[in-house]
């Protein structure tokens, strides 16, 4: 599996893009990460593995504690979310650009 | 030619302008009326609305179903909040994936703007992780779209 594989299988899951989100807000703690989440511990710990072996995010140790923050693989998806979303929007928009020059003709005619 | 702009802002609200050469009427009732809005509420390329309701008063519903045509589908449910023609339209919306998503809260303003229409949509997520899914989800949809066009090219 390469790199690229193994980001899309991690942002697969809603918990993982959800972790993502909390984390593109700054560097969390295991704790405050699984707080949101009804979710054991080892359960978070797992999706932070995935996490962690697709590049996405990585990990800091801090005495006892060990903080994750967003890797650049990871800050890069957050800011593919937005373009992906934008280009479908503008697609759309671009449709309806169409539509709106085939309404104009009906509403001159109803000056006759 | 980008006359779309998309950003977030807080960490809640994600806010999307457009111009359109079109008159607010014209572009309002092309966010209101379902026959209008199935040609062109249609996300990426392959995709298709054969179900397009919406009941166009304020306390009714509308109901979007979408289809690739290759077994992918989603629908998105909501209520019409506030229609106030030909200016604004307020509305709440959920997608089934197929479980609902959180409720999204969604403003969207039709100003003039020359002879044309500025196009101001702001919605209101929950939470910022609610957000962040959301945007997702135009992610995969992305994704689903580059596959297709993958499948074209082969």
């Amino acid at each position: 599996m390469n790199s690229l594989d193994g980001a899309f299988a991690a942002l697969a899951d809603p918990t993982r893009r959800a972790i993502l989100a909390r984390l593109a807000k700054g560097e969390a703690s295991v704790n405050e990460l699984a707080e949101p989440f009804e979710m054991t511990q080892p359960a978070i710990s797992q999706h932070l593995k995935v996490l962690e072996d697709a590049g996405l995010i990585v990990c800091r140790v801090e005495g006892t504690k060990r903080p994750r923050r967003l890797a650049k693989a990871g800050i890069e998806a957050m800011d593919q979310w937005l373009a992906l979303l934008r280009k479908a929007l503008e697609k759309n928009y671009d449709r309806l650009d169409e539509v709106l020059s085939g309404m104009e003709k009906p509403r001159r005619g109803e000056k006759r | 030619m980008s006359k779309m702009t998309l950003k977030t802002e807080g960490d809640t609200h994600v806010i999307v302008t457009r111009r359109f050469a079109a008159a607010p009427e014209a572009v309002y009732r092309a966010h209101t009326d379902p026959k209008i809005i199935q040609k062109w509420l249609l996300g990426p390329e392959g995709w298709t609305m054969p179900v397009c309701i919406h009941e166009g008063k304020p306390g009714g519903n509308f109901r979007y179903e979408w289809t690739n045509g290759k077994g992918h589908a989603f629908y998105i449910t909501g209520e019409l909040v506030e229609l106030e023609p030909y200016h604004k339209i307020v509305h709440i919306e959920r997608m089934h994936m197929p479980d609902p998503t959180p409720d999204n809260r969604v403003e969207t303003r039709f100003d003039p703007d020359g002879n044309g229409t500025l196009m101001t949509m702001r919605m209101t997520l929950p939470d910022s992780q609610t957000r962040a899914a959301m945007l997702a989800t135009g992610m995969e949809r992305g994704m689903e779209a580059s596959y297709v066009r993958l499948e074209g090219m082969i």
